[in-house]
């Protein structure tokens, strides 16, 4: 562990800069109009129409996601054809993931946060940034059209021989997702050098906050892993569009191997997916508790731990493919080591609460849900883990409903809170805390609901991808599609009160939450180039016990020098963007 | 405990399942007392340390090696139980006794098909043995299939290029169902049978019958009985409804209209080309979702079921 001792310091003139309130002029208003907005290259304004791009998929994953659970009322047809009912719940599952899930965390709120965490002006590739932002678009217009041009029908997972043999716009699909994984790439190579070059004078490792040692996690999981997804959609689209034979059997391939391609990029995914939200989590947790995290190091290297293991464990989602028992054996073991740091991380932000001075507010509020759901998500993959009794459980509703407690009550659950967050950052404006509330209660009750009967449902044999189920699943399917409209009340609500805040919300101040991270070290909303001076950092970004005014060091310029005797020499940890 | 499991899992009917459900309960109870503690902790925490004053002093507490190696510790012991446990368990399902009697499956879309080694085949219903070992040998004829007995705790997945097996040893006589859990396109969800598990003397004198049955009936008899026992019926009604295939009654001597625009009579070859190619000509308003035949019926039973449609109009 590096102290401060060992880290070569040198003194750099500083005062104090107290963050201008209800600023005027801000990176909202700096520049105006449509175009300002589709070439800038601000970070802070392409993290919104992430931001934006996000919420509208969200928005469809989870039309579509009503619409399956309605058809699910009853065992037989009720308003959709099987094959209908097929492209619905794939691309459900597909949106969800490449459009929302993956993007969600990193792209829109790392974009946004990720330079005012470090004190920069932006990220290392401003127009590399917007590029990736393009890409999405354009792989998102492919997938867009796959689905107006005969849509696809092969669940999300594209598994051959079935998506190498079935009708519809497959390759165009995949061909989307293939575009928009090069968007995950830019994105991840932007902020690994970002993170490595643009901190502020006095940022070390050890002073790095957490949520950029997941996003930095998540990047490199980004970089290694989609590459390889890439490399298999192309095979599949070769396979479909020019009969080379390599997963069909019908044409000499191996579908199998398709299924090892796959899950070396669609595990790992899960951890781009879920790592970024715990950082989250613990900026959070520490914000609201008012309190030093506990564990600092833990926290941050079984992030690194979990991404590094993560590469290694795709084999359990081929439990009953036919692979080697000694393959099984191996992934199911590497699978449970991936459970350790997970714990882990979960007795950490306990302890942080330990002896803390807790106010629950609506962020904290999603956080506290996280914990919960995230547990849950956590334990059952243990069950599934198990090899003897993951073949009973593969494929049935056991694993959906693992799936959505680790992605929806763990990685979205983590989302909310971190939109709730850094919301008077992002806008100015406050939102409705008593709305809020209600609206993560609603959710909670909702969530449950639809997916706890899923575990039993699953246990008791439910496949998923089912069309029709036979009687005796009934009333856990109806239990489960009253909870899903349940949730859709609660999302509509905080739809309804943040577009309330937009337009009719109360200012926010600087730093509503008391936090010491920088990004609250500057106005809110922050300036274009987010802060007007040099941050200087002396202070963990969760040292409650300092005052606050050592958070708000910057370098002091001879120009500026009418406060003189605000000036002070300070000792400051080099950092590498210094040494450059 | 045992309500728990009596609550989430299906019966239990083979004697692989007793290990799986004492592992389920097991990593089930440990969850339960891990998360009633963790949802505990959050909400004493929450309500005890709440918050007083805006000027609230925390302390500095940064980390505990003793706290954070015991829980390392703690939860790496019980993982390595959980995986042994679940490693021995899968090995049993892994490995058949050499004494097992074999069946072959055919998955295709979307019908299982069961042939026995006296060469009886029944489509739609595995009958086996009770107290015995029963190995399945699997392949698949178009995608990827999965072969689940929940009431057995078995799966396999059924693949086109190679063959899988599985095994079990049923406890009870009765009835159990079979659902195929690998996404298979429009009719994955119909795409199951049932176990049928008789006394091993019922099972016997079952396959002697099962075969030879069928020569003391007359062609419509067997033509009737091929139907159901084929799954036909599950597609098409007798009765003139529309299922997922055209309706058999008054099929014979009518004028098919087809997906290309053409209209082809119904006679004798089409009705065999139907059941062996039936991709080749698409009654108009079907999906071409009726699984080939070839290699299941032959033509003596084709013609039996030629013989039987011919009856229905
Ligand atoms: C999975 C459902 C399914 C099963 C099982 C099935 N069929 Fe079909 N069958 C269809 C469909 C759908 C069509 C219409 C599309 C086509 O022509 O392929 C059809 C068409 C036919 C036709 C042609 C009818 C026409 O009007 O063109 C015949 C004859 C036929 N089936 C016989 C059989 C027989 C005999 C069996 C059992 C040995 C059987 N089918 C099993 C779905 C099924
Ligand atoms: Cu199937």
């Amino acid at each position: 562990m590096a102290t401060t001792e060992e880290t070569p310091t040198r003194k750099i003139q500083v005062k104090r800069f107290k963050p201008e309130e209800y600023p005027e002029k801000h990176y909202l208003n700096q520049e105006k109009g449509l175009w300002a907005w589709l070439t800038t290259v601000d970070h802070k304004k392409i993290g919104l129409m992430y931001l934006m791009s996000v919420a509208f998929f969200f928005l469809v994953g989870g039309v579509l996601a009503l619409l399956l659970r309605t058809e699910l009322l009853t065992p037989a047809r009720n308003f959709m054809t099987a094959d209908v009912y097929n492209q619905v719940f794939t691309l459900h599952g597909a949106i969800m993931i490449f459009f929302f899930l993956i993007p969600s965390v990193p792209a829109a709120l790392g974009n946004f946060v990720l330079p005012l965490q470090l004190g920069a002006k932006d990220v290392a590739f401003p127009r590399l940034n917007l590029a990736s932002f393009y890409i999405y678009v354009i792989g998102a217009l492919f997938t867009i059209t796959a689905i107006f041009t005969g849509g696809i029908d092969t669940g999300w997972t594209f598994y051959t021989p079935y998506s190498s043999t079935t009708g519809g716009s497959v390759a165009m699909m995949t061909l989307g997702v293939f575009i928009l994984g090069f968007s995950s790439i830019l994105t991840g190579l932007n902020f690994i050098v970002t993170i490595h070059k643009l901190r502020s004078p006095g940022i070390t490792w050890n002073k790095l906050p957490l949520n950029l040692w997941g996003l930095y996690a998540t990047s490199l999981i980004q970089i290694l892993a989609t590459p390889v997804l890439a490399i298999t959609l192309l095979l599949l689209t070769m396979e479909r569009v020019l009969s080379i034979g390599i997963f069909d059997p019908a044409l000499g391939g191996d579908p199998v191997l398709y299924q090892h391609f796959f899950w070396f990029y669609s595990h790992p995914a899960v951890y781009i997916m879920i790592v970024p939200g715990f950082g989250i989590v613990s900026e959070i947790i520490s914000t609201f508790s008012k309190k030093v995290i506990f564990g600092y190091w833990a926290i941050a290297l079984s992030s690194l731990a979990i991404a590094f293991i993560g590469f290694l464990v795709w084999g359990h989602h081929m439990f009953t493919a036919g692979q080697s028992s000694l393959a099984n054996m191996v992934f199911s073991f590497l699978t449970f080591l991936v459970g350790i740091p997970t714990g882990i991380k979960i007795f950490n932000w306990l302890a942080t609460m330990y002896k803390g001075s807790i106010d629950l507010k609506t962020p904290m509020v999603y956080i506290l849900v996280f914990l919960f759901l995230f547990t849950i998500g956590g334990f059952t993959g243990i069950m599934l883990g198990a090899l003897s009794v993951d073949v009973h459980l593969h494929d049935t509703y056991y694993v959906v409903a693992h799936f959505h407690y680790v992605m929806m009550g763990g990685m979205v659950m983590a989302f909310l809170g971190g939109l709730h967050y850094w919301w008077p950052k992002m806008f100015g404006k406050m939102y409705s805390e008593f709305w809020g509330k209600i609206a993560a209660g609603i959710i909670f009750v909702g969530f449950n609901m639809t997916f706890l009967p899923q575990f039993i449902m699953g246990s008791q044999g439910m496949p998923r991808r089912y069309y029709n189920y036979i009687d005796q699943f009934q009333a856990f399917h109806q239990f489960s599609t009253i909870g899903a409209y349940i949730m859709g009340v609660g999302f509509v609500i905080i739809a309804a009160y943040l577009l309330h805040s937009l337009l009719r919300g109360e200012k926010a101040s600087s730093n509503p939450w008391g936090s010491r991270a920088l990004e609250w070290q500057t106005s809110s909303p922050p300036d274009l180039h987010n802060f007007k001076h040099t941050p200087v950092i002396i202070n963990g970004p969760y040292d409650y016990h300092k005052p606050m005014s050592e958070f708000q060091l910057g370098i002091a310029t001879p120009h500026n020098g009418h406060g003189h005797h605000e000036e002070e020499g300070m000792d400051v940890a080099e950092t590498e963007k210094e040494k450059a | 405990m045992n309500s728990l499991s009596d609550f989430m899992l299906p019966p239990a009917k083979s004697t692989l399942a007793g290990q799986t459900d004492a592992l389920f309960n097991f990593i089930n109870v440990t969850s339960l007392i891990f998360l009633i503690g963790i949802t505990f902790a959050i909400i004493y925490f929450s309500w005890k340390y709440r918050r007083r004053s805006e000027n609230d002093v925390t302390p500095v507490i940064t980390h505990n090696n003793k706290l954070e190696i015991t829980w390392s510790v703690i939860p790496l012991i019980l993982v390595i139980i959980v995986f042994g446990w679940g490693f021995t368990g899968y090995m049993n399902k892994a490995t058949p006794p050499n004494d097992s009697y074999e069946i072959r499956v055919v998955g295709k879309s979307w019908l299982w098909e069961f042939h026995y080694p006296n060469g009886y085949v029944s489509v739609g219903e595995l009958h086996v043995p009770e107290d015995r070992p029963v190995k399945l040998v699997m392949s698949s004829t178009d995608v990827i299939h999965s072969f689940y007995i929940p009431d057995f705790r078995v799966k396999k997945d059924v693949l086109p290029n190679r063959y899988t097996s599985l095994w079990f040893e049923a406890t009870d006589p009765g009835e159990s169902v079979v659902f195929c859990t690998e996404y298979c396109g429009n009719a994955h969800s119909n795409m199951m049978a049932t176990t049928i598990v008789h006394t091993q003397e019922d099972f016997q004198s079952w396959l002697e019958t099962a075969g030879s049955a069928d020569e003391n009936l007359t062609p419509v008899e067997l033509g009737e009985q091929l139907t159901t026992r084929n799954a036909c019926t599950t597609c098409h009604s007798v009765d003139g409804s529309v299922l997922q295939g055209p309706s058999f009654q008054g099929l014979f001597g009518s004028e098919a209209p087809l997906e290309s625009g053409e209209t082809v009579s119904v006679d004798e070859n089409y009705i065999r080309e139907s059941i062996l190619e039936p991709q080749a000509k698409i009654h108009e308003g079907f999906q071409p979702v009726m699984p080939s035949y070839a290699g299941t019926l032959d033509d003596n039973q084709i013609n039996a079921i030629i013989e039987y449609i011919k009856t229905l109009d």
